[in-house]
């Protein structure tokens, strides 16, 4: 596998030389950034391929960072990195183009082998992510007649499976396909959640009383 | 004796007597309607009641005011008034048309403004609203409070169109409309004056007013966001620096912190409402997590309320988080819900070394009777797969409307 070089955007600093500490064994860190103006200046700098981003920021958050990166023309891949539990964020992050979402908590190695899978072009769900996806997605489709709306019940067991806490190379064992099937089945999903007219956030909306 | 508003037909006396006596409520119905017959003193005595008795079921007075319910108050008055004008003319009292009409219209017109008024002037009992922490808690769009206020302008426009329409029907009606026309516009045009001068002044305080009272409220919020910060962050970071020397209590107690910090700024379940699921997954896991230092992680999809079956599926589930957390060799415990329209699934999952689960000993009550014979006897069923290379998967399953 290829070792991308990385950026880490996050408002806490302790937080940062956290993850530095810890990926720097693993993979080559790019620089860091503590605000959104910081990030999108330190993508147009050192050009990362990858950008860890946190969700939660001042003046707009990770969606701003990803908005401006592709307003000024730079392009590099996206992995939400949050502590945020809160769908309607995460998905937010998301559809705004982030190749993927993982939560604080998670390992180093996992979180090297995440950012390697999204440098490659993969999409990276955590259990959690999943898990906000199978429930936008639930219930009828408001335009049944578009794909994007619904999950094909192959793409829905592969992500049930990344709930239950399963690794790809597992769920590839399982359901009897190739990784490289789980692969393409989860960038799908991701794919679907991006474009697909489902603002499920409605539903979450309603939830919450907004 | 209170008025039974949700159970009433029109004011919720029959009901409010029915309920107090433990009768049946048509009966004393019937009892009003003979009464009223035989000589009109049963609707006499209920507007009397109706007045008299205070209203019950704070459920009820806390529903929206709607526009159809301001209709019916004022339709119910009106006619309540008319049979009593009716029963005067059968006793041989009768009062002219002039009279009549219009004290009709204006009793429903007044009824409409005095309910509107009593019903708007307790203080509204809003949940504390969201902090501040995720922003803009001021997009919400539609607030209670905010449709109650317009129900209540909306029902007390009723009221005052009424009564209004009544001083007219009176004026026509003897005559005094075309010497009070004049009268009338001299009034119009000191209105007009006046409210040209005072408007912008008027408007101002009304502005001002309003911004006070986003300021409270936002001040409010803020003392009780930091009122909850310190009674938990800060107390779990006081806790964290004296036992800086022991690694596993202090990740303990961070999770935990966690945890807690996460329901409280995610959740807020409104008072009276039944626990759900996810809920009680949380803090099974959450217990589970104290207990043996293992991370539990939880991830549930779909909602629902907790019923016994329900309880029964997260006690098994608790009991497998249990033994993922024993034997799964300290790895992390993932813990996966899914409820559609007519199963609910639980998944708990280690990475642990796995067992052979035909070969259990007799003596692991654990998971023969907790999770197994658990959920058979809940309708439901328990599945076991556990390989050495992937871990330990306990599949719960039960049926969405078992034996119910």
């Amino acid at each position: 596998m290829s070792s991308p070089r990385v950026l880490i955007v996050d408002d806490h600093r302790l937080f940062r030389s956290g993850v530095r500490a810890e990926l720097e064994p693993l993979l080559e860190i790019a620089g860091e950034a503590g605000a959104v103006d910081e990030a999108v200046e330190a993508i147009a700098e050192h050009g990362p391929e990858v950008v860890l981003l946190d969700v939660h920021m001042p003046d707009g958050g990770g969606v701003e960072v990803i908005r401006r990166a592709a307003e000024r023309g730079l392009h590099t891949c996206f992995l939400a990195l949050s502590v945020s539990d809160a769908p309607e964020d995460v998905i937010a992050v998301i559809r705004a183009g982030a190749r993927g979402y993982v939560t604080k908590n998670i390992a180093p190695e996992d979180l090297a082998d995440a950012v390697r899978r999204v440098h490659d072009g993969d999409a990276v769900f955590s259990p959690r992510l999943a898990g906000f996806v199978l429930d936008a997605f639930a219930g009828p489709a408001p335009h049944p007649e578009t794909e994007l709306d619904a999950l094909t019940p192959r793409e829905r067991e592969v992500i049930q499976h990344i709930a239950r806490g399963y690794m790809y190379k597992e769920i590839a064992l399982r359901l009897e396909i190739s990784p490289k099937t789980v692969e393409a089945h989860v960038s799908s999903v991701l794919r679907k959640l991006q474009l697909s007219s489902r603002h499920e956030l409605s539903r979450w909306a309603a939830d919450r009383g907004l | 004796m209170r008025r039974d508003h949700a159970a009433g037909w029109l004011g919720g006396v029959c009901a409010g007597i029915a309920r107090r006596y433990g009768v049946d409520a048509a009966l004393v119905r019937l009892a009003f309607v003979v009464a009223t017959v035989a000589g009109g003193f049963g609707i006499v005595l209920y507007a009397l009641l109706w007045l008299v008795m205070p209203a019950g079921d704070s459920v009820r007075r806390s529903r929206l005011p709607s526009g159809r319910g301001a209709i019916e108050v004022a339709l119910g008055t009106g006619l309540l008034l008319i049979s009593v004008l009716l029963a005067f003319r059968g006793l041989g009292i009768w009062f002219s048309d002039a009279v009549a009409w219009p004290l009709v219209l204006i009793v429903s017109g007044g009824a409409l403004i005095w309910r509107g008024s009593a019903t708007a002037s307790p203080a509204p009992q809003e949940p504390p609203t969201a902090p501040l922490v995720r922003g803009e808690p001021e997009q919400r769009p539609i607030r209670p409070e905010v449709a109650r206020a317009a129900a209540a302008i909306s029902r007390t426009g009723v009221g005052v169109a009424l009564v209004i329409l009544a001083g007219f029907v009176f004026l026509q009606a003897t005559d005094a409309l075309s010497a009070a026309r004049d009268v009338i516009l001299a009034v119009i045009a000191v209105v007009v004056v006046l409210g040209a001068i005072f408007a912008p002044w008027v408007l101002r305080l009304f502005r001002s007013l309003t911004e006070e009272r986003a300021q409270r409220i936002r001040s409010q919020e803020r003392a009780e966001m930091a009122a909850h910060l310190h009674d938990s962050v800060l107390q779990t970071l006081a806790l964290v620096q004296r036992r800086s020397t022991d690694p596993q209590e202090v990740a303990a107690l961070a999770r935990r912190q966690e945890r807690e910090l996460r329901a409280w700024l995610s959740e807020r379940p409104a008072p009276g409402k039944a626990a759900a699921l996810a809920p009680a997954l949380e803090a099974a896991a959450a217990e589970v997590e104290e207990r043996h230092g293992v991370p539990v992680e939880v991830v549930v999809v779909g909602e629902r309320e907790l019923d016994s079956n329900l309880e029964a599926l997260v006690a098994a589930a608790r009991e497998a988080m249990t033994n993922a957390a024993k034997f799964g060799a300290g790895s992390p415990v993932d813990v996966y819900a899914e409820s559609n329209s007519d199963t609910v699934h639980v998944y708990v999952r280690d990475r642990g070394p796995g067992f052979d689960p035909g070969a259990l000993p007799p003596d692991r009550h654990g998971v023969r009777e907790s999770i197994v014979g658990r959920m058979e006897r809940h309708g439901g069923r328990a599945r076991i797969a556990s390989d050495p290379e992937t871990g330990t998967e306990v599949e719960l399953e039960l049926p969405a409307r078992a034996d119910r």
